[in-house]
């Protein structure tokens, strides 16, 4: 480039030389370095007005999503092991009640044929005791007709002797 | 150019003629200055609007921002890579916002209402000094880009697969540079020609479609201009892995 910077200046000192510059479509003067200085100080001044709070807003943003995100997959992630762990605790508790209803039943059941088994060994006793009494009775009256049956006959006997 | 046979009163064409400043012995262009500093100005108060307020959920024109500073993110990211662009995203980034604006804002803002003595105002990127300084900053750009990351080892660059190739590395970058500038400020030089002779030979409805497509043609320089600078920085701090 420093042809075009040798040309830039030789323009330049013709132009002052001879008072009144001509100009050209490539009539290199000044304009090129206060116009070089003029980027320069729009792109200090845009980095501080725009590229910096603008990357700063964006970044943040990006930090909030990937955070929130993060923050939204652990919590699905504990939502999912809660859940698969009340799942269990249902499962046992099921499981559990199951198991306590069956006992139950086998506990009446066995409760209910012990009652059963003990009122027919009473109802058995009892029967027993009132055969036994009924049969003693009954001896006894047999034993007690047989006594009445034997005067008597001896008594007709004696009568019908007594007769003749 | 000279002047043409029948003069309309709405459209002339001057090329080469120049608003010249005189500051302490040196000749600036004034209509340069003048219509840098509109466009820049317009630049400033569209930023300055949008990061009023900044929130996390953009609203207006933080939209139009947060939109062109990840797309300049994008760009520097892709062209210097993701260790070193973060250096370089305000140059880059001020680079096309600049070039952009200026090439919109030649097309856009009816600078041919306001008369100047000499010279007319248009896309301060219709002027080579402007495009020639923008070209020699990147080149400053990259030279300090490669210098300041990797020291004298820099220069490992330019005999990097063979000595061969030090006398081409040498002329590239002259003419990197020399086609950074003269592409900017030909496209838009040739844009504004020519949608001046249209205007000029046809004042109405035919020049539309050129104008449209010297909106696009500012805005693909601008890309083109941003991509390339931001693809010589990255070519300067790239690290080779032997």
């Amino acid at each position: 480039m420093t042809s075009w910077l040798l040309l830039a200046t030789a323009d330049a000192v013709s132009g002052v030389a001879s008072g009144a510059p001509e100009g050209g479509l490539f009539d290199l003067d000044a304009t090129l370095p206060l116009m070089a200085v003029q980027v320069v100080l729009l792109t200090f001044i845009l980095n501080a007005l725009f590229f910096r709070p603008v990357g700063r807003a964006v970044e943040d943003r990006e930090g909030f999503v990937s955070t929130s995100r993060a923050e939204a997959k652990r919590q699905l992630a504990q939502a999912q092991r809660l859940e698969a762990d009340l799942t269990e605790q249902l499962k046992e508790a099921r499981l559990e009640a199951q198991k306590l209803i069956v006992e139950a039943e086998q506990e009446s059941d066995k409760l209910y044929r012990e009652a059963l088994a003990l009122a027919q060994a009473e109802a058995n006793a009892v029967r027993e005791k009132a055969r036994r009494e009924i049969e003693a009775e009954k001896d006894q009256a047999m034993a007690a007709l047989k006594g009445e049956s034997g005067r008597l006959g001896a008594l007709i006997v004696d009568r019908l002797l007594a007769t003749q | 150019m000279v002047p043409l046979p029948f003069a309309l009163p709405f459209a002339e064409l001057e090329v080469g003629q120049q608003f010249y400043w005189h500051l302490a012995n040196f000749n600036v262009h004034g209509q340069v200055f003048l219509s840098s500093w509109v466009v820049i100005g317009a630049l400033l108060a569209l930023v300055v609007v949008g990061t009023r307020k900044m929130e996390r959920e953009p609203r207006g024109v933080q939209n139009l921002l947060e939109f062109l500073w990840s797309y300049i993110r994008d760009l520097a990211r892709e062209q210097i890579g993701e260790k070193a662009y973060r250096d370089w995203l305000p140059f880059i980034g001020t680079l096309f916002l600049f070039i952009f604006v200026c090439n919109w804002g030649g097309a856009l803002i009816p600078w041919k209402l306001i008369e100047l003595p000499n010279g007319e105002l248009g896309a301060p990127t219709a002027d080579i000094n402007t495009t020639v300084a923008l070209a020699l900053l990147v080149s400053l750009a990259y030279f300090y880009a490669g210098l300041s990351r990797k020291g004298l080892r820099y220069f490992e660059y330019y005999v990097d697969p063979t000595p061969i190739m030090l006398p081409f590395k040498i002329i590239e970058d002259f003419t990197k540079p020399l086609s950074l500038s003269f592409r900017l400020f030909g496209n838009i030089l040739a844009d504004e020609l020519v949608v001046a002779v249209l205007a000029f030979l046809v004042p109405l409805v035919v020049p539309l479609p050129a104008m449209f497509l010297g909106l696009f043609t500012s805005a693909i320089q601008a890309l083109i201009f941003a991509t390339l600078a931001a693809n010589y920085i990255g070519e300067a701090v790239h690290e080779e892995h032997h």
